[in-house]
């Protein structure tokens, strides 16, 4: 087996926060404000323990880690000779050091950037890499909406060792983009940021005996296709964000804005990265005898349809359309990959999640449905 | 049975009253009914099931089982020329043996390294299969010949993105009820005349069939009929020039003397394993075999376990393991086309072990012994008044019809003729193919001697006068 | 064995492939001779074939003398981890004795030898047993018909898809009626055989307790029902105490409702599927009614319907005849197209009916509930291994006759996996269990069925065995991921089955394709982590 080559990244001061009750570690002032509350950083420790495990299983690995506390030190704590990238900084890490260095490791390139951090993080590879590296995520920091992090620094671990021994099918996994103020003050407002390719375990397990529940590519092949045969003439459809939807897209023969929400009639989009008010607009103009429909699938960690990364449909555009025309869709991989197959809504609107909670039929395939749980 | 009484018997040591009253206690419920507080009240049988009594001494049980079938007629001690998709082979000792043994009788989902033994003797017979029929990828035994064809012409279907499958007109009945309740959802079925005359696939009727809706053609070599094919190579090329695939239905005890259909282009084989090793049991020794070439689009639609051969960590060591489950219905789920299951493979060992015995020396020398006493019994009935055999002149294996028209006397009544002296006739085709007439299917094998053989015609004859 | 220690070591024959013991002109076995006047009168017919039928070179078969061919079965037998050698608590397999008298009766020439097409009249032992069986099988089950035609549990699940099928089709509406609900944690051939039976498949996900909500089976009910196919208890052991309003709304709706009894072992004597409302249900005779499971099969499966149903099951039935015994009913009526060849699997059914006699109701019951108590043993002690879970917190309810553990919490604390375990546990002279079926909802899955044909020492030793893997995760990691260390062969390059370059299913392709398995440029292949 040729040694692969693995980058390493760890944000040391992500997850400082959260030990003392403070929502995410962006800013110097919030950072200093947890040094003074006596927090310890997280991640270093934890991204300690996954490349213990990753040391112990004794493979052929050449690991570069980034300079200093961003993994140097962490690397050789394990055991590791690590090749070193950039120079150790004083003080507090900044963002674009992480940048910096994955856009190096991306360029060697490496085979795999292991990375400890939160949401942060992940979004500084989405800037910096995009889906040009797989990557494997450490959970070090309080944020954890984004789909990208493995359960555990040793479930980590054991995504790498797996992925080293080859042929493991990568996946799109959302990296969300939580609003830092609103959330502090108590709210959640997010974003999907983008995506990073991530090595596809569910459930980590790894038999001598292979098999999935049917591939992506045929499910999504196959919900794309229900969905464009259930578009009726003249009808306004609003498809959310996400991989599913740009399936949909695909299936139509158009462009689709990945990280937005896109209006489209008759095989035709209207408007793409739509607003909540463009999308009012719209359904204004609508023709009033054919019905407009809301397609979406479950976006983040947590499988929300509504509240992460398509607030645009609103609680407004949703009582517009009306509940009955919403559509769910999604692989059953990613609803077997949610914590207990839950999907989440969180529309701002209490009332309506109420209606929208309980139980509802997700598409799963050309002619198939899943039943699944819809909680709050 | 209440929980301190017990039940005592061999088969379950823990209901011994003693035995059951100590788990009670480690469990923490009071009676065994206790654990059952999920199943409502109004679902739970009151008292015990009207069963009959029962026999907890193994004499006195198989005494009662075997006094039951006691009264079936064995074909050990009659003479018995019905095949028609279950035939009467010898069974060497060893297959018995072997397919006896408790480790594979008992033996279930075990995996590479707990079944070692059990996957290699699987990974045998899907090599010995494909050295008959010419193919390199053989899968675990089908639960039968018939399903094993529904997964050969739906996976052409599939491959070739029709939805038209043409059948060889000379099939049973059974077998054509078998594929038409299968693919009903999927496929459209149509038939290929027969040449009255050879009773063999009409090639013209075939040509004006192929059009470009077709995916699949299926015939069996030999025929249900007992006919040998030997325009495969023709056939072949001319279905492939239409853009279909050919399936090939064969006896793979005919494969040591008859040629391999993988040669003479068939693109799917299968088969019954049947007459490899394995005892009748009224049908219960039934089992398929699916069988192509090493491409891709071919494997990645086998919906049964495929075992690979794979190195091991030490030089020179093998293992095996179950390839690509992704294909099979235990992960494909609701998207299945086919499903997979617990099938036959205590016979796939069982063939196994027989093509193993044979070898291809014995495998010559059973096929042309079994042409030869057919052949013989078929030329000695034709001499019979009232018996003809329309196709003596044909090539044939092990089958052959005889027709009874002229005898004035139906299959029904010349087989119960047969009875009284023990002997069990032909299949009666005079339902299955009316334009047979009074015809029956006569099936002769290596265990017939002249001397039974003789004493049928002797017997048909006295019977026909 | 001291349970503690794994001090098992499997044979390792290392025994060759028998196309390799093959030498030029050894005998294995020598059909029977040709008889000297039939020779004469028929002429050489094989030169007498026609080209084109007539093989040309004989077939590659080893030719291996009579004794070796013995030795290499025998061997690889011994390299089988059956029943009848050691425990085997596999998941949803319903592992129990096969009694060895049944194997006695069954191989007599007055089964093993009898043609069915060989006349009723000749067969009226397994005429009169077939029937005495579907008459004990309607007891059993609240049925009023049964048929023994198809040759394993998902067979006959697909044949209760087909009359699904067919009864919706006679009444004309089976273009409208075009789906069936299942449930996640049902077997897969719940959602498979409808589907190749040409329905849409809903499948109802698990609420907090473990099993299907009403609230999801309403989601899922329209004018498009066409009947409810699903196992319960699951393949989690959880029984589902909602299951008679699951069947009264489906029937509500118009739908037919079918029973999977594939986990029935616990219910025997104890629930019946027509007094649970079922319309139809299968048995596997292979599992519950201790038929031997012949290395994945020898199947069998019982499906039995109730009385308005019975003119749609295959053909031929077993009837009493007019003046005494039995017959075959081939009247075609409106039965469905034939699932299998013949009646069924004959052997199977003898050992199911000898094995039910031998019990009598009293041992039924007898079997059902020592299943439950033993799997509920083990459920006592298996809580107290350490990193071991139990899903479902919320369900306090008994489990039935299986558990589906997690084995998360050992592997986020050891990096330890239940395929690990799995794979380990093979080192102390037991069967492995499996994970679970598709979809893997729970992380880290491990189900185990005791059954009830082992005693409290066998039930200890597999516990001691889990426990001493338990221990070995947290103490030395890695030992107790590298195993098994003691099985019949070392591990394998599990690529290799899963690469199109360097899979192999037959001695020609492995001899064509072997050397690639040491190439540089083998290619990276997609591998999905599943159950089976």
């Amino acid at each position: 087996m040729a040694p692969l080559r693995l980058g390493l990244i760890i944000n040391p001061i992500a997850g400082m926060g959260g030990a003392v009750g403070l929502k995410g570690s962006d800013t110097a002032e919030i950072i200093a404000r947890a040094r003074e509350l006596g927090a310890e950083p997280q991640s270093p420790r934890r991204a300690g323990e996954a490349l213990a495990a990753i040391y112990a299983a004794s493979l052929p690995l050449n690991v570069i880690a980034a300079a200093g506390d961003m993994g140097e030190h962490e690397a050789r704590e394990a055991g590791f000779w690590p090749q070193v990238l950039g120079t150790d900084l004083e003080g507090d890490t900044v963002a674009e050091d992480s940048v910096r260095a994955a856009k190096a490791m991306a360029k060697m390139p490496v085979d795999l950037i292991l990375f400890a951090g939160g949401d942060g993080t992940a979004r500084d590879l989405v800037r910096a890499i995009g889906g040009k590296v797989p990557v494997v995520g450490i959970p070090a920091g309080v944020k954890m909406h984004s789909a990208v992090y493995a359960t555990s620094p040793h479930a980590a671990a054991r995504m790498v060792l797996r992925y080293m021994r080859g042929g493991v099918p990568q996946r799109e996994l959302e990296v969300m983009d939580i609003d830092e103020a609103a959330f502090r003050g108590g709210a959640v407002s997010a974003k999907l940021y983008g995506y990073l390719n991530v090595p596809y375990l569910p459930d980590l397990v790894q038999g001598t005996k292979a098999g999935g529940v049917s591939s992506d590519r045929v499910s999504l092949a196959g919900i794309a296709a229900r969905i464009v045969a259930a578009m009726q003439p003249g009808q306004l459809n609003i498809l959310g964000p996400g991989t599913t939807m740009r399936a949909v897209a695909n299936e139509l023969g158009i462009d689709k804005t990945l990280l937005g929400v896109d209006l489209v009639r008759d095989g035709v989009r209207l408007a793409g990265d739509a607003g909540e008010k463009i999308i009012l607009k719209h359904l204004k103009d609508a023709e009033t005898d054919s019905a407009a429909a809301i397609v979406v699938t479950p976006i983040g960690g947590q499988g929300h349809f509504f509240g992460r990364g398509n607030q645009q449909i609103s609680a407004h555009v949703i009582n517009q359309v009306g509940i009955e025309n919403i559509t769910v869709a999604a692989t059953m991989e990613k609803i077997a990959s949610l914590r207990e197959s839950l999907l989440h809504v969180d529309t701002g609107n209490q009332v309506l999640n109420r209606e929208l909670a309980g139980w509802r039929k997700v598409i799963t395939g050309f002619q198939t449905e899943s039943v699944c749980r819809v909680a709050i | 049975m209440s929980d301190n009484k017990g039940f005592s018997h061999p088969y379950v040591p823990n209901a011994e009253p003693g035995i059951r009253q100590r788990l009670l206690k480690t469990v923490g419920v009071a009676s065994a009914d206790d654990l059952y507080a999920s199943v409502p009240d109004a679902l739970q049988v009151k008292g015990l099931l009207d069963l009959p009594d029962p026999l907890p001494s193994e004499h006195d049980l198989r005494s009662h089982v075997e006094g039951i079938i006691g009264q079936n007629v064995s074909c050990r001690d009659h003479l018995n020329f019905c095949g028609a998709g279950c035939w009467q082979h010898y069974v060497p000792a060893l297959c018995d043996e072997i397919t006896g043994r408790g480790e594979f009788l008992t033996a279930y989902g075990g995996g590479t390294y707990s079944d070692h033994g059990k996957n290699q003797a699987m990974f045998e017979f899907q090599s010995l299969i494909g050295e008959l029929v010419g193919m390199e990828v053989v899968g675990s035994p089908a639960y039968d010949m018939g399903a094993a064809v529904n997964s050969a012409v739906t996976m052409a279907c599939r491959i070739t993105g029709r939805r038209g499958v043409l059948l060889s007109g000379g099939i049973s009945g059974d077998r054509l009820s078998q594929i038409r309740g299968f693919t009903k959802p999927v496929a459209d079925l149509s038939s290929i005349g027969i040449n009255p005359a050879t009773g063999l696939i009409n090639l013209d009727d075939l040509k004006a069939k192929l059009t470009p809706e077709i995916g699949a053609v299926y015939f069996e070599n030999p025929s249900y009929l007992g006919l040998i094919e030997s325009r495969g190579a023709e056939i072949a090329e001319i279905v492939h020039a239409a853009g279909a695939l050919l399936v090939v239905g064969v006896d793979p005890l005919s494969l040591g003397v008859l040629a391999a259909p993988g040669d003479y282009g068939a693109d799917i084989v299968c088969g019954d394993i049947q007459p490899l090793g394995i005892h009748m049991y009224a049908g219960g020794g039934c089992a398929g075999f699916l069988a192509s070439r090493d491409e891709e689009r071919f494997v990645s639609e086998f919906p049964m376990i495929l075992m690979s051969i794979a190195p091991g960590v030490e030089e020179g060591d093998i293992g095996f393991a179950w390839s690509t489950m992704q294909r099979t219905s235990y992960d494909k789920r609701h998207d299945s086309e086919d499903y997979a299951g617990t099938t036959q493979w205590l016979w796939g060992i069982g063939a196994a072990v027989y093509l193993s015995l044979m070898g291809p020396q014995g495998m010559d020398e059973i096929g042309r012994g079994i042409l030869q006493r057919s052949r013989y019994a078929a030329m000695q009935i034709a001499k019979l008044k009232g018996a003809k055999v329309p196709h003596l002149d044909g090539a044939f294996f092990k089958e052959f019809i005889v027709d009874f028209s002229a005898s004035g006397k139906s299959v029904a009544e010349i087989n119960a003729g047969l009875r009284a002296h023990d002997i069990f006739g032909g299949k009666d085709l005079s339902g299955e193919f009316p334009m047979l007439g009074q015809s029956a299917l006569f099936c002769v094998t290596e265990i017939h001697t002249k001397k039974n053989l003789d004493k049928l015609v002797d017997t048909l004859a006295e019977v026909l006068s | 064995m001291s349970g503690k220690q794994s001090d098992f070591q499997a044979a390792r024959w290392n025994e060759e492939l028998i196309m390799e013991l093959s030498e030029t002109g050894a005998r294995g076995i020598v059909p029977p001779a040709m008889d000297a006047d039939i020779a004469a009168a028929v002429g050489d017919v094989v030169a007498a074939l026609p080209a084109g039928a007539r093989r040309e070179k004989l077939p590659q078969l080893p030719e291996v003398p009579q004794h070796r061919v013995l030795r290499h079965f025998m061997r690889l037998s011994q390299m089988c981890m059956g029943f009848d050698v050691t425990t085997d608590m596999m998941g949803t397999c319903t592992m129990k004795y096969s009694p060895k008298v049944h194997e006695h009766i069954a191989r007599g020439a007055k089964l093993a030898d009898v043609h069915p097409l060989q006349g009723e009249q000749n067969m009226q032992g397994l005429l009169e047993l077939m029937y005495r069986f579907n008459k004990i099988m309607c007891q059993i089950s609240g049925m009023d018909e049964f048929t023994f035609q198809p040759a394993s549990g998902a067979q006959g699940i697909y044949t209760n898809a087909c009359l699904i099928r067919a009864y919706h089709e006679s009444r004309g509406e089976l273009a409208q009626r075009n789906e069936i609900i299942t449930t996640s944690f049902s077997h897969p051939a719940d959602a498979a055989t409808p589907s190749v039976a040409g329905f849409k498949v809903i499948t109802l996900m698990p609420g907090e307790m473990g099993y299907a909500d009403v609230d999801a089976l309403k989601a899922a009910i329209s004018d498009r029902t066409a009947g409810l196919m699903l196992t319960n208890p699951e393949d989690t052991g959880q029984y589902n105490p909602h299951i008679r309003e699951f069947v009264d709304l489906v029937h509500e709706a118009g739908g037919l409702c079918a029973y999977d009894q594939a986990n029935g072992n616990p219910l025997l004597g104890k629930v019946r599927a027509g007094d649970t409302g079922f319309d139809m249900c299968q048995f596997n005779l292979h599992k519950t009614f201790s038929a031997p499971h012949g290395s994945l099969g020898m199947g069998c499966a019982a499906v039995g319907v109730k009385d308005f149903l019975r003119r749609f099951l295959p053909r031929p039935l077993v009837a009493e005849a007019d003046g005494g015994g039995y017959r075959l009913d081939y009247e075609q009526g409106e039965g469905i197209d034939k699932i299998r060849a013949f009646i069924g699997n004959i052997p199977a059914m003898l050992k199911a009916y000898s094995w039910v006699m031998s019990l009598g109701a009293e041992g039924l019951r007898a079997v059902a509930e020592t299943a439950v108590l033993n799997n509920n043993y083990m459920l006592k002690s298996m809580r107290e291994v350490r990193g071991v879970s139990i899903p479902w917190p919320a369900n306090n309810y008994p489990k039935l006759e299986q558990v589906r553990y997690s084995f998360e919490q050992m592997f986020k604390e050891t990096g330890v996996t239940s395929h690990d375990v799995i794979d380990r546990m093979v080192d102390y002279g037991v069967q492995h269990c499996m994970p679970s079926h598709m979809p893997m909802l729970v992380p880290e899955p491990f189900t185990m069925e005791p059954g009830e044909s082992l005693t409290v020492a066998e039930m200890d030793q597999m516990l001691a065995a889990l426990k001493a893997i338990s221990d070995e995760a947290y103490s030395d990691s890695e030992k107790a991921q590298g195993g098994p260390y003691n099985a019949s062969t070392t591990r394998i390059d599990s690529d290799v089955p899963e690469d199109p370059d360097c899979w192999a299913f037959t001695y020609r392709a492995y001899q064509r394709k072997k050397g690639h398995w040491t190439s540089e440029s083998r290619r990276k292949i997609e591998r999905h982590s599943g159950g089976y």
